[in-house]
């Protein structure tokens, strides 16, 4: 079974987001549960929301705290919440940032984990140039598919197609694919940094 | 046709394919997406003929289902927590006027403190008030005990409530098989009502009954819910004819055979226990849970059968009676009339507290090796209880409870589980 762990803001897509990604691991044939921190969720306050995957039904029932995967739709929450609980050694994480671990103040934090599957992605930016919106959760899982290989780029896009219409779902598979490529390039120079 | 979809929207989708007549909701908190997604769809005319009465309470809702199915047609509402309490008047007459109006109750605890999370607190509070009480562990199964609870009402003539636990299930997206319309029909007949309320042959419905009938009639609504022990399993194997999968019925034991402590819970957090039990099977643990799906009517003798070999049974429950501690235990209690066996009671989950795997193994060790006191509150933080006893033991003036409580917790916001 895979983890997943999504924090943001509310009004920032945070639940639509597992979603979004239960609904990519279902498109590919595979078992999905998603859901939200349950609360009353007020627009930007901490929202946290889950998703698992696994090839054979989800029975469990309890709130992931120890992610295979975190994704942070706001970076602005590192100084709020212990969005970091959890996340196994070999976990990946996403967080929406232009700015790297090291401008984050995280490059002692980053050391404990895989290198490789740590990244920073400038998905707000992605989504306001694709949608003019601040949105950046559908446009994070183009990244997710990117570093995990665990969903399809084409599961998460059809995801989002199913989810959304017109230009709103134009808008989110154009970023989505934006920080696919963002994030493979990415994991490239780092491995061709390593390798050098 | 497999889904991944919501737990409220694959409710509504099983609710639509039912054909219900006349849908009525108090459309505020405490709700869901079902009854959202059920206006849209008689808005939009797939839902047909029907007929959604927005109405001014949770009271009015169930009024109106009383009206809607005194006239003979197919009734539907949904609520929780308090808004189930604002009706409570009105679910007793549903059920003792003997009109089959089906009810989904999402799982919410019930204030104060003002809380909209999960629990049972709200459907036991109306464990006695006549309706049929089935609780889903899955949504699959929450989808199907609708389709099974028309079914099982009309041949009746008494009010079934769904209840599947808020949040955690209909909040949660995962997979479900919707079925096609044809196959509904095929499992679900018109309702052909056994009173109706008609003006071509006028008769009157809700009589003032004195102490000279009024144990008789009670009876008869004790008497057909003994017949609802017989037609829901019957129902449920009807069911996966039909459907091909196993929904609903009576209880259901999962590892049971052989098993020295076996746990007995209702809803979502089976699932969750499954996993735990088979965890501690490896670890070659006798085991087991039993699920009870129909809480009223309680099918005393199939629980017996299942706990009569065990050694020590654990009731765990998402509800508190306060000042006596379970509610589902008392009932579990009485199907073990005359067998010696270890009980034990835990209060689990209040007001939305995450039931974490890890909470349950060293809950289900304890259990084994008889450490447990007769009475557990799983993962009760005593040292915040503690505090507050105190300041009502130093000062008079001590304050408000809950606020007290949340000073010492502080901020909650930066924490992912509880």
């Amino acid at each position: 079974m895979f983890q997943v762990r999504i924090h943001g803001r509310g009004g920032q897509g945070v639940v639509t987001a597992a979603e979004l990604l239960s609904v990519a691991a279902f498109i590919q044939g595979q078992h999905a549960q998603a859901f939200p921190s349950f609360g009353s969720e007020r627009t930007g306050a901490p929202v946290v929301s889950f998703c698992r995957i696994d090839d054979h039904e989800i029975r469990v029932r309890e709130p992931i705290m120890q992610p295979d995967a975190l994704i942070v739709q706001d970076p602005t929450l590192l100084q709020q919440v212990d969005v970091f609980s959890g996340l196994q050694p070999d976990g990946y994480m996403l967080i929406n940032s232009s700015r790297s671990f090291d401008e984050l103040g995280l490059a002692e934090f980053v050391q404990g984990f895989r290198r490789d599957r740590l990244l920073t992605v400038p998905a707000t930016e992605l989504a306001m140039k694709h949608m003019g919106r601040p949105l950046p959760g559908a446009v994070l899982l183009g990244g997710f598919a990117a570093i995990t290989s665990l969903v399809s780029f084409g599961a998460v896009a059809a995801a989002i197609r199913e989810r959304f219409t017109g230009a709103l779902a134009d808008g989110n598979v154009a970023g989505a694919v934006e920080a696919y490529e963002y994030v493979k390039n990415e994991i490239q120079e780092l491995a061709n940094a390593q390798a050098g | 046709m497999l889904k991944q979809v919501e737990g409220s929207k694959a409710v509504a989708d099983a609710v639509a394919l039912s054909r219900p007549e006349v849908i009525c909701a108090y459309p505020i908190s405490p709700q869901t997406h079902i009854v959202e997604a059920l206006s849209a769809k008689v808005k939009s005319g797939e839902l047909t003929p029907c007929e959604f009465v927005n109405v001014e309470s949770e009271f009015a809702a169930m009024s109106v289902a009383i009206g809607a199915s005194a006239a003979g047609a197919r009734a539907y509402t949904a609520t929780a927590s308090q808004g189930l309490l604002f009706m409570v008047e009105a679910v007793y007459n549903a059920s003792g006027l003997g009109l089959p109006i089906v009810m989904t109750v999402a799982n919410r605890a019930i204030g104060a403190p003002i809380n909209i999370w999960n629990d049972h607190s709200d459907s036991m509070s109306q464990r006695d008030s006549g309706w049929i009480q089935l609780y889903a562990e899955t949504n699959q199964e929450a989808l199907d005990l609708h389709i099974q609870a028309f079914k099982l009402a009309e041949e009746l003539s008494l009010p079934v409530m769904v209840c599947m636990d808020g949040f955690i299930l209909t909040h949660a997206v995962d997979r479900v098989d919707i079925p096609s319309q044809e196959q509904v029909d095929e499992f679900l007949p018109p309702y052909h009502p056994r009173q109706v309320l008609d003006p071509d042959e006028p008769i009157s419905i809700g009589a003032m009954v004195g102490p000279e009938a009024f144990m008789e009639v009670r009876y008869l609504a004790h008497a057909k819910q003994m017949q609802a022990l017989e037609r829901i399993p019957t129902i449920a194997e009807e069911f996966e004819r039909e459907f091909g999968r196993k929904s609903g019925g009576l209880i259901r034991p999962y590892r049971c055979q052989d098993a020295e402590t076996i746990v007995v819970a209702l809803g979502s957090v089976l699932g969750t226990i499954k996993d735990v039990v088979d965890e501690l099977r490896e670890q070659h643990l006798r085991i087991g849970v039993l699920g009870i799906t129909s809480f009223r009517p309680f099918p005393l003798e199939a629980v017996r059968e299942v706990l009569d070999q065990a050694d020590r049974v654990v009731v765990l429950e998402k509800a508190l009676a306060v000042g006596i501690g379970g509610i589902v235990a008392a009932n579990v209690r009485m199907a073990l009339s005359g067998i010696r066996i270890r009980g034990y009671t835990v209060i689990a989950g209040l007001g939305g507290r995450p039931i974490t795997k890890e909470s349950l193994r060293r809950l289900f060790l304890e259990a084994r090796d008889d450490k447990l006191e007769p009475l557990t509150f799983l993962d009760l933080d005593h040292e915040l209880v503690e505090a507050e006893l105190q300041r009502t033991r130093e000062s008079r003036r001590s304050g408000p409870s809950a606020e007290n409580i949340l000073r010492d917790v502080g901020a909650v916001s930066a924490r992912i589980g509880w």
